[in-house]
């Protein structure tokens, strides 16, 4: 009875030592990345290249969802609206809601599956087959030449892939709300001007998506890069890249929501 | 894949990136009313009472939207709130323009309205509005309301045993 009491504060205990030493290293890692990203910078063809990658691959799906969502704002909030006699404001709603919150979130949840995925297992598999190690050797540093680009090219095509998913779910909600149920024109695109602010709502949006696409980019490079250099170590990494981008997507949502949309 | 495809996929999708960013400041948010700003001058109207008024909140004359609140701040000698109006250059005002804060609605955000005076002159920049009204604070209209019913009812109770 003892014992196993004991093993479980032991259990506890290793977790906690372990889980700060990984934060730890991770800062480390990180710290190191933005110091070597000059040399990333200098030879910006590779970040292109992990744009093409990140960025334009995941087009498709990110502009598909962001119609989906737009649309189905659009009928929710028509039957709601609607009982309020103010189905006028579902521009309005559709418009803030996706700029403030579900563009940059369901765009950066959905950039971790998609692209996060995919730079965890490329860079766990190159250090698995020891292509970082053979680097090394070269005299090539792994984190200038493999994990920067990565991250670099991450950390653009978020903002822009949240701004596109926004911008479809707009045209999706117009799509359903006006052409399809009916709501006048004119009163969906003044109320929404009216009520979307550009610093307050746009700006603070795409300021969000940024935030999200750093977050992300630095947990898939860094789980690649602590991937242990197995096949099971690196289907690990990726599933952990994918669940702890997700909580940190949602909780730095949390914060900066609080931050920028609340106290005046 | 070819090298050159690539960096022409990747320019394509930063300038639809960009583009939607615009799209999202032109035609959802209210970019092109936050930026010509160029052209503006400003006024200051003092107010008893404010009431919920707030920075941002427009200037309208006959409805139309002619500027903006751009700042609220006590003023420390009298006590009253001084509200900076920025306008637009296009709309000019004489000098005994009144405004009043209003309300858009029963539930609606409140905004500052604009009555045109009578004369010749017109506002300039930095010019203190003479005439102004404060909010409605639904309370004290209540309350007053309250206290007459009450001064009627009790006026009504004490007059007949003093008429005779």
């Amino acid at each position: 009875m003892l014992k196993s009491l004991l093993g479980g504060f032991s259990t506890i205990g290793r977790h906690v030592i372990d889980g700060t030493w990984r934060l730890g290293y991770a800062t480390r890692f990180f710290a190191l990345l933005l110091l070597r990203s000059g040399l990333s910078f200098a030879r910006f063809g590779l970040v292109v290249r992990k744009v093409y990658f990140s960025g334009v691959l995941s087009l498709i799906i990110i502009l598909v969802s962001g119609l989906f969502v737009g649309m189905v704002l659009g009928l929710q909030g028509y039957e709601t609206l609607v009982r309020y006699g103010s189905a006028e404001a579902l521009g309005t709603l559709v418009a803030l809601s996706l700029v403030r919150e579900l563009g940059p979130v369901v765009a950066a949840l959905l950039f971790a599956s998609r692209a996060g995925s995919a730079i965890t297992a490329e860079i766990g598999l190159m250090k698995a087959t020891e292509q970082l190690s053979a680097m090394e050797v070269m005299a090539v540093d792994p984190i200038a030449r493999v994990v920067g680009p990565h991250f670099w090219g991450a950390v653009i095509s978020m903002p822009l892939l949240a701004a596109l998913f926004s911008a479809v779910g707009v045209f999706g909600g117009w799509l359903i709300g006006v052409v399809l149920i009916g709501v006048d024109d004119g009163a969906f695109w003044s109320q929404m001007q009216a009520a979307v602010d550009f610093r307050h709502d746009i700006l603070n949006g795409v300021i969000k998506s940024a935030v999200f696409g750093v977050a992300v980019a630095a947990i898939a490079t860094f789980e690649g890069f602590d991937a242990p250099p197995t096949a099971e170590g690196v289907s690990g990494a990726t599933t952990r890249t994918v669940v702890t981008s997700a909580l940190a997507i949602l909780a730095l949502d949390f914060v900066l929501t609080a931050f920028m949309f609340t106290g005046q | 894949m070819n090298r050159i495809l690539m960096d022409l996929w990747v320019g394509i999708f930063v300038v639809a990136g960009i583009g939607a960013i615009l799209v999202l400041a032109l035609r959802v948010g209210n970019a092109s009313a936050t930026f010509d700003v160029a052209d503006t001058y400003t006024v200051y109207g003092d107010f008893e009472n404010i009431g919920g008024l707030k920075v941002r909140a427009p200037v309208k004359s006959a409805g139309v939207v002619v500027g903006r609140v751009a700042n609220i701040q006590l003023n420390r000698q009298t006590y009253k709130a001084r509200a900076s109006l920025v306008i637009d250059k296009r709309y000019q005002f004489p000098a005994d323009t009144s405004a009043a804060i209003l309300t858009a609605g029963l539930l609606g955000e409140q905004y500052v309205g604009f009555d045109a005076g009578g004369d010749t002159e017109s506002l300039k920049d930095g010019s203190v509005l003479q005439i102004t009204q404060s909010a409605i604070v639904l309370e004290r209209l209540i309350s007053q309301f309250l206290f007459n019913k009450a001064a009627e009812g009790s006026a009504d109770s004490k007059q007949p045993p003093e008429t005779p």
